[in-house]
C-alpha cells in the first residue's frame, strides 16, 4: 500500500522553482493544445521530486491552477496511483516487491531486515529519519528476483545479506550502488547462457 | 535451440551497447527509408503475412489491427500509442528493449506510424521504469538529432514526434483504454468497448496501440521478409518471443526463442532447471501471473505458443513463466497472487472490486487451513461471478489464476481444509453466489 494518508502538517504554499517550472512547460508542450490535462501526472511527479519525495495539498491545487483543471481532479489522480506519497516518506525510500516471483526467491527475508534495520512497521522513519520501506507489487523484475527499488533505481538478485549491507552502507552516509548483487549482468543466465555467445565475445 | 542469426534482440544482454553507432552495427535504421518507400499498403500486407501476433498478451494479430485505422486522415488526427506499461508478475521483456535496444523500438515506430498515418507517437512507459525511460529519451534525442524522426524524417517526407509519458504505478493502466484515460490525464480506469481506439481512442481521435516487443520486432521483419518470419514456429505462431523465465529456477533469466518451443527445454537449457530437479516441480504458471497454472504432468510436454497453451486451458499471455517447486505452499503463492489483484483493481466494476478481495481472503484462509471443504466450490463461483463480467479483462486476469488452482489442485486444497464448525450454519441458507448449483437444481 502506497502512503495516501494525507499528512498533517502541510506547508502553507508550493510553488515551482526554476528547474520545475522549466520541466513542467516543456513535458505541456508535448500534448495537442488544449489537452493539458495529459500532464498532470508528470507536474505531480516533478512536485514530488521538488517536495523531498512527497506531495502536500498545495502542490495539487497549484497543479489545477497551472493546468486550468478542477483541483478534485488532480487530487482524483494522486490518490489513484501508486507512486505518488502524500505524507513524507524516507531520503531513501525503500520499495521492496513482495509479489509472487519474488516471494518464491524470499522477499519476505527481506522484509524481515526492513522490519529489523528500520523500522517494524511499513512507512515509519528509521531511527536517524534518512530510510523509510513498504511492500510494493511487482516492479517488472521478475527474473532478478528478489529486488527492490530505492528511490528511482533497481537493487537486484538481493538476499537477506546483501540487503543489511545496503541498510548498513546507507547509514554509513554513503549510496548503495544499484543494479544486481549477484554479479552477474543484466538478465542474462548466470554462467549458463547459450545464447549470442558471439556478441559476448566480440 | 533458436540460431543465434534468428535472434531478433541481439542486445538482448547488452553486450553491445544501446547507442545509435552500436545499433547501427546491429542493423538498426538499415534500409528503413526504402521500406517506408514500398508504401503502407505493402507494409501492413508483410506485415499480415508474417502473421505477426501481440506480444503484450492477447495475442492479436498486429497487421489485421494496423488495418483498422482509418485509411485516410479526416478532421481527427491518428495517434500511434506504444504501451511500455509493463507490470504483470512474471514480465519483464520490455524493460530490457527499453534500455538496450531503445532503436529497433524507434525505428518500430517511424514504421508503424507511417503505416497507420500517425504524426505523433506516445510511448507510455510505467513510472516505476524512470532509469529505462531516461535510456529511451537518449535514443529518442539521437534519433531526432539524426534526422531518423521529426520532421520529413528520413527524408522521407514524413513527420513523426515520439514523446513518453510516464505511468505512476497502476497495473491497471496496462489495458489498453486504461492507458488512453491515463495519458489524457485521468484515473486509468478502462473504457467500453465498442468504440474501439482504432476509430475513437485517444482525444476521440483513431488510435493504435501495441506492445513494446511488438513494434520492436516489426523492422526486423519487413528487412529479412515476412516468409522468414512466418518459418519460425508454426502456422499463427509465428516467429521469435522473448521468454522471461523466474521463480523456483537455478539461472532466472530473459531468452528469446523461437515460438513453440517445449517448456522443459526453456527451463532446463536456459534457466539451468527446476531448483531440485525436474521432479521436484510443482506448477509453472506460463505467461504472467494472469494466466491458469499448470501442473507438472502437462508441463512435461508442453510446447510455448498461443495456440499450444490454449488447448490446456491456459494462455501464452507475456510469456513471462513462473516456475513452482514443491518446496513452496502453491496455495499461499496463488493468495498472493489473489493479494496483488486486489490491490490493482481499479474499482470501476463491482465484481471485480468485491471480488477481487473475497478471493484474497478466502485463499490466506485456505492456505492457512481455516476454510470448510465446501468452501471451495464456493470460491469457484466467486471467480465464475468475476470472470466475463467486467468492462476489461481484468476480471479474466483475476480469477484465472484461481480457477487454475482449483483445476490442477483441488484435492490439496481439500486436504489442508477440513474445518468443521461446532455450531453449523444452517445449510439451506442460500449464499449470494452459488453457479454451480444452478446446473443442479432450482437454486
Amino acid at each position: 500500500m502506497s502512503v495516501k494518508k494525507i499528512y498533517k502538517e502541510q506547508p502553507k504554499t508550493f510553488k515551482f522553482n526554476d528547474k520545475s517550472m522549466e520541466a513542467a512547460n516543456k513535458i505541456v508542450s508535448n500534448y495537442p493544445d488544449g489537452k493539458q490535462q495529459s500532464a498532470v501526472m508528470a507536474l505531480l511527479y516533478i512536485a514530488q521530486r521538488q517536495n523531498d519525495n512527497w506531495i502536500p495539498l498545495q502542490a495539487m491545487k497549484y497543479i489545477a491552477k497551472f493546468l486550468d483543471m478542477p483541483y478534485i481532479k488532480v487530487y482524483e489522480v494522486a490518490t489513484f496511483y501508486s507512486m505518488y506519497n502524500l505524507s513524507p516518506v524516507g531520503k531513501y525510500f525503500f520499495q521492496v516487491c513482495t509479489t509472487t516471483p519474488c516471494m518464491l526467491r524470499g522477499a519476505y527475508d527481506l522484509v524481515k531486515v526492513c522490519k529489523n534495520k528500520i523500522s517494524e512497521k511499513e512507512n515509519v522513519l528509521s531511527d536517524d529519519g534518512k530510510i523509510s520501506w513498504m511492500e510494493v507489487e511487482c516492479l517488472g523484475a521478475c527474473v532478478n528476483a528478489p529486488m527492490m527499488q530505492v528511490n528511482e533505481d533497481y537493487y537486484e538478485d538481493l538476499s537477506d545479506k546483501k540487503l543489511e549491507e545496503i541498510i548498513e552502507t546507507i547509514y554509513q552516509n554513503k549510496t548503495p550502488k544499484p543494479g544486481s548483487y549477484s554479479g552477474r549482468i543484466n538478465a542474462e543466465p548466470v554462467n549458463n547462457r547459450k545464447t549470442l555467445l558471439g556478441n559476448k565475445n566480440a | 535451440m533458436l540460431k543465434d542469426e534468428d535472434r531478433i534482440f541481439q542486445n538482448l544482454y547488452n553486450d553491445s551497447g544501446a547507442d545509435i553507432e552500436s545499433a547501427k552495427l546491429r542493423n538498426d535504421w538499415n534500409g528503413t527509408k526504402e521500406i517506408l518507400e514500398k508504401g503502407r499498403e505493402w507494409i501492413i500486407n508483410e506485415v499480415k503475412s508474417s502473421e505477426l501476433r501481440g506480444r503484450g498478451g492477447a495475442g492479436f494479430p498486429t497487421g489485421l489491427k494496423w488495418s483498422f485505422a482509418p485509411k485516410e486522415v479526416g478532421s481527427r488526427p491518428h495517434y500511434l500509442v506504444i504501451n511500455a506499461d509493463e507490470s504483470e508478475p512474471g514480465t519483464c521483456k520490455d524493460r530490457d528493449i527499453l534500455r538496450f535496444e531503445p532503436h529497433k523500438l524507434i525505428e518500430g515506430c517511424l514504421i508503424a506510424s507511417y503505416a497507420v498515418n500517425a504524426h505523433k507517437c506516445y510511448i507510455y512507459i510505467r513510472g516505476e521504469y524512470f532509469n529505462e525511460g531516461q535510456k529511451l529519451q537518449t535514443a529518442i534525442d539521437e534519433a531526432y538529432k539524426n534526422n531518423l524522426i521529426g520532421k520529413n524524417a528520413l527524408n522521407s517526407g514524413w513527420d513523426l514526434d515520439i514523446y513518453i509519458h510516464y505511468g505512476a504505478g497502476a497495473y491497471i493502466c496496462g489495458e489498453e483504454t486504461a492507458l488512453l484515460e491515463s495519458l489524457e490525464g485521468k484515473k486509468g480506469q478502462p473504457r467500453l468497448k465498442p468504440p474501439f481506439p482504432a476509430l475513437i481512442g485517444l482525444y476521440g481521435c483513431p488510435t493504435i496501440i501495441n506492445n513494446v516487443e511488438t513494434v520492436a520486432a516489426v523492422p526486423t521483419i519487413l528487412r529479412r521478409g515476412a516468409k522468414w518470419f512466418s518459418s519460425l514456429g508454426r502456422a499463427k505462431n509465428t516467429g521469435t518471443k522473448i521468454y522471461c523465465i523466474s521463480g523456483n529456477v537455478n539461472n532466472p533469466c530473459n531468452v528469446e526463442e523461437e515460438m513453440g518451443v517445449p517448456l522443459k527445454e526453456l527451463i532446463e537449457t536456459h534457466a539451468g532447471g527446476v531448483v531440485g530437479g525436474w521432479d521436484n516441480l510443482k506448477a509453472v504458471i506460463p505467461g504472467g501471473s494472469s494466466m491458469p497454472m499448470l501442473p507438472k504432468e502437462i508441463c512435461d510436454n508442453m510446447k510455448m505458443d498461443f495456440d499450444a497453451c490454449v488447448e490446456n486451458k491456459t494462455g501464452l499471455g507475456t510469456a513471462g513463466i513462473v516456475v513452482i517447486n514443491n518446496d513452496q505452499d502453491i496455495i499461499k503463492c496463488m493468495a498472493r497472487i489473489a493479494r496483488f489483484y486486489k490491490h490493482e483493481s481499479c474499482g470501476q466494476c463491482t465484481p471485480c472490486r468485491e471480488g477481487s478481495g473475497w478471493m484474497w481472503r478466502m485463499l490466506e484462509r485456505m492456505a492457512a487451513g481455516e476454510a470448510t471443504p465446501d468452501e471451495v466450490d464456493m470460491l469457484f463461483d466467486v471467480t465464475k461471478q468475476i470472470e466475463g463480467h467486467t468492462i476489461c479483462a481484468f476480471g479474466e486476469g483475476s480469477s484465472w489464476p484461481v480457477q487454475g488452482l482449483i483445476r490442477h489442485f483441488k484435492d490439496e486444497i481439500l486436504e489442508r481444509n477440513k474445518f468443521d464448525p461446532v455450531v453449523k450454519k444452517n445449510k439451506n441458507i442460500p449464499y449470494l453466489v452459488d453457479q454451480h448449483l444452478l446446473e443442479k437444481e432450482n437454486a
